[in-house]
């Protein structure tokens, strides 16, 4: 069964359409990278799947759609893109938040919950600095810090949004490795990201968003073609394969005129 | 020593501070009774000056010092954590300006003199009131910052009616009354007011304190809190409520005590990991003590000249107040 199936959603914000009937089955141990260029919905879309922000269209989380509050918490873990931590809580404390659905009002953590905040720092390499207040952290740090609190919820599904942004090229390795391993725990991880080589790498499938509709949704490779990436991102990509996987490197800005062009010579080519 | 022991130890001293304070506020008066004689007084059966003056003038004073401390501690705490903003405070929703007004009306119609509950009545409807016009404003979709900016609305109103009802006041002594009640005070309370505030009050307390697993989640933000399991609008819904039940209670029975609610939480923080659930029991205890404590200092300070417990707050308040905003500027952000 899909840990989270979206049909038709349509979603305005403001008044602006944004999503226009978008289609998604997220299936356990998946890791869905989900791509696209700035304002194609991407953020809206993780919203809307935690009604964050109301939509119409069908979703329903572990087969069900009228989950409480609550029961949503189990299932479903959410990292938002703002990354504003509003006290100087301790970063253990921050991490052991993730385990808030898991208790009763008035309950302690029991052995089960710090068992799952030791794995989740240990996992993001956070342990270190357990004690110092999470406001002091440097951004990237408070980042990883962030991913560790949606790691201890212990949901089967874990959407985060820009995950790896202001990381240093290790930790986005490290990061995206832990959701790979989480993926294939059984659980399933969607991301929306910018980083395109590390999309192709690391994710087992790519959504890829444009103007509020899923123009391809498969395995990188046959999502990231030269093609999509000059139509919709605009760029012109350096597309190859090294130690074992793709790599991809945007280059060049393709400009209006470069882009006319080439529609003219393809349809030369064509005649 | 790990955060949790911290945190215990932290509230037993507040709680034995409480205890300690709220025993001088029954043994210090301008009726000078020896500490063993007041406190015996007080459970014995005679009825003497002694036992009169501690039952009818102290005790009431005491218990209601220690509520209304209880009261603004925790609401500002509250505030604070639900509004993710370290200046929020308990008279933010408006409900002070207009308990204070619901006051000056009173003194103004006579309403007051009528009889003896007549002014604190007439403060709850003030209060009950703002609390009504903000929530209607905010809906049921509006957020923290409706309520805020509505409170806002609403404080100014308040305080424009009471300037007015000053200006026209038609004598001078009606216009001084109204005057010395809004620089808030505990003198001459009797049990009655305790019996009237303590319903607002506890009902308030309760659903505050039921607050401190969602205010720990918000910590991270609306979203986040949201997607852990928070409850947004029962979170707007008991903290503007229990705000407005027991912030509107305290003003009515001594009127409006400023920055006690805007300092304990912020002096506490520091000392509690931060954490917003935790901040909550020990900001209550800190409101009460310190109030206890300007409570007692203004008989101490001026015995014969009514020093109003509000200036107080505010005297030592305020500059204790730009001293820890000078501390910990390089953490504001």
């Amino acid at each position: 069964m899909s840990l989270l199936s979206v049909s038709g959603l349509r979603v305005s914000l403001g008044g602006k359409p944004v999503l226009h009937g978008v289609s998604l089955d997220i299936a356990a141990g998946e890791f869905v990278g989900l791509i696209g260029p700035n304002g194609a919905g991407k953020s809206t879309l993780l919203r809307a799947a935690l009604g964050l922000v109301r939509g119409e269209g069908r979703i329903a989380i572990d087969g069900s759609e009228t989950l409480s509050i609550r029961q949503r918490a189990r299932r479903v873990a959410y990292l938002p893109q703002e990354r504003d931590i509003a006290w100087p809580v301790s970063v253990e404390m921050l991490i052991s938040l993730g385990r808030a659905p898991h208790g009763t009002a008035f309950s302690r953590l029991g052995a089960e919950d710090i068992e799952a905040i030791d794995r989740a720092m240990t996992r993001m390499e956070i342990s270190a600095f357990r004690d110092r207040p999470a406001t002091e952290l440097s951004g990237g740090e408070k980042a990883r810090a962030l991913i560790a609190r949606a790691l201890a919820q212990g949901a089967p599904l874990l959407l985060a949004d820009e995950p790896t942004a202001g990381l240093d090229p290790s930790h986005q390795i490290a990061s995206m490795q832990v959701f790979a391993d989480v993926a294939s725990e059984g659980r399933a991880v969607v991301a929306s990201m910018h980083d395109l080589g590390l999309a192709a790498r690391w994710c087992s499938r790519l959504v890829l968003l444009d103007r509020g509709v899923v123009v391809a949704d498969g395995a990188p490779r046959a999502v990231l073609t030269a093609e999509r990436l000059r139509t919709i991102y605009g760029v012109e990509a350096y597309l190859g394969e090294a130690m074992g996987g793709m790599v991809i490197q945007p280059m060049n800005v393709v400009t209006a005129g470069a882009a006319a062009q080439e529609d003219k010579a393809q349809e030369e080519n064509g005649e | 020593m790990s955060e949790g022991a911290r945190y215990r130890l932290v509230l037993i001293l507040l709680a034995l501070a409480t205890f300690i304070l709220f025993l001088l506020s029954l043994t210090v008066g301008p009726a000078a009774i020896g500490f063993g004689d007041s406190l015996s007084a007080l459970f014995s059966d005679k009825r003497d000056a002694i036992a009169l003056i501690m039952r009818e003038i102290r005790l009431p004073r005491a218990i209601l010092g220690l509520m209304i401390g209880v009261t603004l501690g925790l609401s500002g705490a509250v505030l604070q954590g639900w509004l993710r903003n370290p200046l929020a405070e308990p008279g933010l929703l408006g409900v002070s300006a207009s308990a204070s007004l619901g006051a000056v009306i009173a003194i103004y119609s006579g309403f007051s003199a009528m009889f003896a509950l007549g002014l604190p009545l007439a403060a709850l409807a003030g209060a009950v009131l703002a609390v009504f016009v903000v929530q209607a404003m905010a809906g049921l979709r509006g957020g923290a910052l409706t309520i805020i900016l509505s409170g806002v609305a609403v404080s100014a109103f308040a305080g424009a009616m009471t300037s007015l009802a000053l200006n026209l006041s038609p004598n001078p002594f009606a216009a001084l009354e109204i005057m010395f009640w809004m620089l808030g005070s505990l003198t001459d309370r009797s049990m009655t007011h305790v019996w009237l505030a303590a319903p607002f009050m506890l009902a308030g307390w309760a659903m505050l304190a039921s607050l401190g697993r969602s205010l720990d989640a918000l910590t991270l933000g609306g979203d986040a809190a949201v997607s852990m399991g928070v409850d947004i609008r029962r979170v707007q819904f008991l903290a503007v409520f229990g705000t407005a039940a027991s912030v509107g209670a305290a003003t009515a029975v001594a009127g409006a005590v400023g920055f006690v609610g805007l300092v304990v939480p912020h002096v506490l923080r520091p000392l509690v990991g931060a954490r917003p659930s935790r901040l909550l029991p020990a900001s209550a205890l800190g409101g009460a003590s310190m109030l206890l404590a300007a409570d007692i200092l203004v008989r101490i300070i001026a015995p014969g000249r009514d020093l109003k417990l509000g200036v107080l707050t505010a005297i030592v308040g305020a500059p204790f107040f730009l001293w820890l905003v000078y501390r910990t500027r390089r953490q504001l952000p």
